[in-house]
């Protein structure tokens, strides 16, 4: 479903993914773990195709198809969507109105949109706010998901959805996305790692300074996080030779 | 009134204070007569410049109607379920009729401002009275068309807008040239009564031509327990617009609201503000501006608050949004208070377009341009109008149309 060879990716000069492969066969959930300012979310973006993130070098596939310099809207027309972390307020622009444009079915578009609200409890209100603007954490958090929803798309990529959400909102936004994610393929960030308690993943990463460090099974690797902090992370053999090289290429 | 007159003579060539000076010879003053008809029976393609600032052919629809081309008063009428609740008159007719208004013309606005105001004294042509009598509620609103159908012509009208004791209604003004105009001057002198308890809202949609000049003049007193509530939409080029209507909060609790949505294109020149003069105790002042400015386009925006009384409040809002690098968008707000007690305040932002949020909406499978749309209109929100569902969903279109357009 997507593959992504070699990225290295720049934000203003400076480098934010350093040669990153990772690939998410076609029904599979990845989670990508990684400390603060490791990188997560500008591999979302550079997914994307976000044009701050300028690729260095590298490729990214989505369907057997080079993505790499596609615009993002025509990335999006292939299936790809996502929920962000901190989305914009756009003044004016009513997140009902983005909703009956994600929304396929045309002649029930609002009671569409009404039956995806009231599944993840979002109050039916917000609709008719303007988009992002006066909503709290859980309420950014359930129209990310809510968006992601309406978009319907065969990948979806989620950016933090638990952060920010009380404990039972977090059980029900869990149980939603994994209802969602049965038979798409999909990369989910977290950084505690709670919503993994709803999630059925398939395989975890691990980003550190811009690189994959390790992967593996989701759950051992969100224990040994949860026991041992990302310095577990530092001190693994692999990304500690992955650490060297860059160190070493960085300082000939 | 000779001495209006001579107050105007002497005034005839003097500048306003702000806006670039006009030569008044350049215009003609030269118009064909036209003689009065029903709405439906107007030529098609006025009938379609008017409706596309909201004055709409169906009576139906209005309580009431006036409509002027050029010089000449084509239709006046008063729907006949709001006979004797309202009256709508030409301020010349008006003015035979009603002895007391001569206090009511040139009471708020002094002939003598500047050239434009002594212009409409010495050249009068029309312009409408409307009065809402004591205690009506008016359902519908009622609509006015202030027309242009010659090449260049100068057209000067007085309006006279009363809201008497308890009453209230919704006015919606269309100003606006038939396409084969491009240049011309429009001067609108408007004074509004808003009496004890009442409430108007005034909502003003010009659509003026490339090489058009426009001054309106406009002085508003509101009394106790009043409410003034001014929308104003231009989102078509001008050559050059300025105006800065001057209201008085005069009585207890009286209170006025400012909206404006403005969009300036090619090379518009529009210079928009208002100065609220917060005069008694419990009066409440509110200026929201959304300006867009693209092309070559210059959009000044003023808000001048004066608080002279105790436990009075006024605040001003400008947000500008440049869509190109030759555009300018010049936000000037003041504050004066002369008083403790009087709270004052304001805030404005101008800048592009957030790359931040296109990015966004393209996430959600809107193309570069589509996005940009959005974000444009949604900028240009008519909800900060607070219109009735009927007035509101035109406003829409019209923005709908400018966003559509702007990109």
């Amino acid at each position: 479903m997507l593959e992504i060879s070699g990225l290295s990716v720049e934000v203003e000069g400076k480098q934010v993914l350093d040669n990153v492969n990772l690939e998410v066969p076609k029904g599979e959930v990845h989670v990508l773990f990684g400390p603060n300012g490791s990188g997560k979310s500008s591999l979302i973006m550079s997914v994307l195709g976000f044009p701050a993130y300028q690729v260095v070098s590298g490729k990214v596939w989505f369907k057997g198809k080079d993505i790499t310099h596609l615009p993002t809207n025509e990335r999006v027309k292939l299936g790809i969507s996502a929920g962000f972390q901190n989305p914009p307020a756009i003044r004016g622009v009513k997140l009902k109105d983005i909703l009956r444009s994600l929304v396929s079915d045309s002649d029930q578009k609002d009671v569409k949109i009404r039956e995806l609200a009231e599944n993840i409890n979002f109050p039916l209100e917000f609709l008719g706010r303007d988009m992002n603007f006066g909503f709290s954490g859980g309420e950014m958090k359930k129209s990310e998901i809510l968006q992601v929803l309406a978009q319907d798309a065969d990948f979806v990529m989620l950016d933090e959805p638990d952060s920010g959400v009380d404990v039972e909102n977090l059980q029900l936004i869990g149980k939603v996305i994994n209802k969602m994610l049965k038979g798409r393929s999909g990369l989910l960030i977290t950084h505690l790692g709670y919503i993994l308690h709803h999630i059925d993943a398939d395989k975890a990463h691990v980003l550190l300074g811009g690189t994959i460090a390790c992967s593996g099974s989701p759950s051992k690797i969100l224990s040994q996080i949860l026991n041992e902090g990302y310095g577990w992370c530092e001190k693994c053999p692999v990304a500690k030779k992955q650490l060297c090289e860059q160190e070493i290429s960085q300082h000939p | 009134m000779p001495s209006g007159k001579e107050a105007a003579l002497r005034a005839r060539d003097k500048p306003a204070s702000i806006g670039p000076d006009l030569n008044l010879n350049e215009y003609s003053r030269d118009s064909q007569e036209w003689s009065s008809c029903p709405l439906p029976n107007l030529p098609a393609a006025i009938i379609k410049r008017s409706s596309d600032v909201g004055t709409v052919p169906d009576e139906e629809e209005r309580s009431a109607t006036y409509f002027q081309i050029d010089h000449s008063v084509v239709f006046r009428a008063v729907q006949e379920m709001f006979e004797g609740k309202l009256e709508v008159l030409s301020t010349i007719e008006a003015l035979r009729k009603y002895e007391w208004l001569k206090d009511y013309l040139w009471g708020l606005l002094q002939v003598d401002a500047d050239k434009y105001t002594a212009l409409t004294e010495l050249k009068w042509d029309q312009g409408y009275f409307i009065r809402v009598l004591e205690g009506q509620k008016i359902t519908l609103p009622l609509q006015s068309c202030l027309f242009i159908s010659t090449e260049n012509l100068n057209q000067n009208v007085h309006n006279v807008i009363i809201a008497e004791q308890d009453s209230e209604v919704q006015i919606i003004t269309g100003c606006t040239v038939h396409s084969n105009v491009s240049r011309g001057l429009h001067v609108g002198v408007s004074e509004f009564y808003i009496k004890r308890n009442a409430k108007l809202t005034f909502t003003m949609v010009h659509d003026w031509a490339q090489n058009f000049d426009v001054r309106p003049r406009t002085a508003a007193l509101i009394g106790d327990n009043a409410t003034f509530i001014s929308n104003y939409v231009c989102l078509k080029p001008v050559k050059s617009l300025q105006m800065y209507p001057v209201v008085y909060c005069k009585g207890v609790n009286s209170r006025v609201r400012f909206n404006s949505i403005l969009y300036g294109s090619s090379d518009s020149y529009l210079d928009v503000g208002a100065k609220v003069v917060l005069q008694n105790d419990g009066t409440r002042g509110e200026m929201i501006t959304r300006a867009v400015a693209k092309d070559n386009a210059r959009i000044y925006t003023r808000g001048f608050l004066l608080g002279e009384h105790r436990n009075s409040r006024a605040h001003l809002e400008c947000r500008g949004l440049l869509l190109s690098d030759n555009a300018l968008i010049h936000a000037v707000p003041e504050l004066v208070a002369k008083t403790e007690g009087t709270d004052l305040s304001h805030e404005a932002a101008v800048g592009k377009i957030s790359q931040d949020q296109v990015q966004y909406l393209m996430a959600r499978g809107f193309s570069e341009a589509e996005a940009e749309a959005l974000i444009v209109r949604g900028f240009m929100d008519v909800t900060i109008l607070g219109l009735p569902e009927n007035l509101r969903g035109r406003m829409e279109k019209l923005v709908d149309t400018t966003a559509e357009r702007a990109l």
